[in-house]
């Protein structure tokens, strides 16, 4: 009865909004800005942060291709997956879509864009976020 | 005009369209068809396809984020609804337009639904916004017509079956709107042209009944209405805009309907993308207002098959001219393509494991 568990739903569910905007923290002390949730700032341990959404552009860190997917993603076929430091200074790790690893490098200029992630099962719940793309001209 | 007190308008307006693309050529190969006979009846040459990681929730949201980057005056907390127009939604019960309210910012306290009427569902989705803002229930609201096309392998729609969709910003009219609605005028009959029934995966249509008693006929009856009501004609307009199903249709009904091929070639896309089913007309509106200088009159005019049409009458504003490099255009997305053959078209779209 797998189709009928929904194990990651509530969790992914937390994480929806904050994946779908880019939402990060900001320190309102350091300045420092972080992917995800904090409470504590790590760089000068403030408690005075702040929602903020991230910079939906910046360029790739480091990538890899991943070859052999698990089995959520066996029929989905080799993807890129890669370190992109955002615009405003934070990293983030994400799928790079809309290219082949011909097309990119360390350093290539990339966007965030609205995509599916992965989905429960064919009859569950489907989850999005932002992934990254290579920057095209106008696009 | 028909409307009495506030005027609704266009804040706002963005397109999204995936880049992958298969070329007509590519088809009617795998069928056995004569190329140059099946481009030549369509005038299609190529249609987009959708991504492996792309269904309708995600060309709605990438589509509503371009039309924000081209609204910087309007907070996505004052949008008081999110309308979303189509025929692929990917669930069959939960609305496409609370996950594309979460991904805009917009507040909870919202309306938000799903809107189906064929390829008509995205302008009856705007029709409920413009109505919700000139009454005064909300200030702004966000409209959208997005469709991954579904066809059957094989069928001729398959030739024609896009991937794609628009999103516009709508508000009362002011200094900052970029084009305003003059009039609005609907008509719908009991036709079935095109339908998919419940738990079918493809749509069925009636092949050439499509066009005479469906396409041309409701377009013509939704256009003349307006035309006749509003004391306008053909030449009082810079653009035709109407549903696109392929690129042979509009250009013939803007012919019968007395309008010349340079008021409706502007907004043309389904030669070089495709169908968009409820993202169609509203996307050939999009690339207008990409190109459009103020002060000009455009007649859209969408059709559903069922069947309906809506037509509308805009007048384009000043501010027209400082938000189109806001984002980037139809053109654009049109031009950043990568081709795919028929195997990896089926492959992203799920055909390989059954129907």
């Amino acid at each position: 009865m797998s189709d009928m568990s929904v194990p990651k739903t509530p969790r992914i569910w937390q994480l929806a909004e904050r994946r779908y905007r880019l939402i990060g923290s900001k320190c309102l002390k350091c300045g420092r800005v972080f992917v995800g949730s904090r409470k504590v700032c790590p760089q000068c341990g403030s408690r005075e942060l702040e929602d903020v959404e991230l910079s939906r552009k910046g360029k790739i860190y480091s990538y890899t291709v991943i070859r052999a997917s698990p089995m959520e993603r066996e029929k989905y076929g080799p993807y890129i997956m890669a370190i992109v430091e955002l615009d405003d200074g934070c990293k983030l790790t994400t799928e790079i879509v809309d290219c082949s690893p011909e097309e990119i490098d360390i350093g290539t200029e990339v966007e965030a864009t609205f995509r599916k992630i992965g989905e429960e099962s064919k009859s569950g719940v489907i989850y999005y976020a932002c992934k990254f793309r290579p920057v095209a001209k106008g696009v | 005009m028909n409307f009495k007190g506030d005027i609704p308008a266009i804040y706002g307006w963005g397109s999204y369209i995936p880049v992958y693309r298969i070329k007509l050529d590519e088809i009617a190969r795998v069928w056995g068809e004569e190329p140059a006979r099946v481009k030549s009846g369509l005038q299609v040459e190529e249609i987009s396809v959708k991504g492996r990681d792309e269904d309708q929730v995600v060309i709605a949201v990438n589509a509503a984020w371009t039309a924000l980057k081209r609204a910087p005056e309007v907070s996505p907390k004052d949008i008081g609804a999110v309308y979303v127009g189509s025929e692929s939604k990917p669930y069959a019960v939960k609305p496409t337009a609370t996950i594309v309210a979460a991904a805009v910012g917009a507040p909870v306290t919202i309306r938000a639904a799903d809107y189906e009427f064929a390829c008509k569902a995205g302008t009856e989705a705007l029709i409920s916004v413009m109505a919700q803002v000139v009454s005064g229930m909300i200030r702004y609201g966000l409209a959208i017509g997005a469709d991954t096309s579904q066809s059957w392998p094989g069928d001729v729609l398959e030739y024609t079956a896009g991937a794609g969709g628009s999103a516009y910003i709508i508000g009362s009219k002011s200094s900052t709107s970029v084009a305003y609605f003059e009039s609005q005028y609907s008509v719908a009959t009991d036709t079935p042209d095109f339908w998919r029934r419940d738990e079918v995966k493809y749509p069925r249509h009636m092949g050439r009944f499509t066009g005479e008693p469906a396409y041309f006929k409701h377009i013509m009856l939704a256009a003349n209405e307006l035309m006749s009501r509003e004391g306008l004609k053909p030449s009082d307009f810079d653009y035709f805009v109407p549903h696109q199903p392929n690129g042979t249709f509009p250009v013939r009904v803007a012919l019968r309907l007395g309008f010349k091929p340079e008021q409706v070639k502007p907004g043309l896309i389904s030669p070089w993308v495709g169908n968009f089913y409820s993202g169609s007309s509203l996307t050939g509106l999009s690339r207008v207002l990409d190109k459009a200088k103020p002060g000009q009159r455009i007649l859209l005019v969408s059709f559903g098959s069922g069947a309906g049409a809506d037509a509308f009458s805009l007048v384009t504003q000043e501010a027209i001219e400082g938000k189109k490099g806001l984002a980037p255009t139809v053109d654009d997305y049109i031009s950043r393509k990568k081709y795919v053959d028929y195997s990896t078209y089926l492959k992203f779209w799920d055909k390989i494991y059954g129907v």
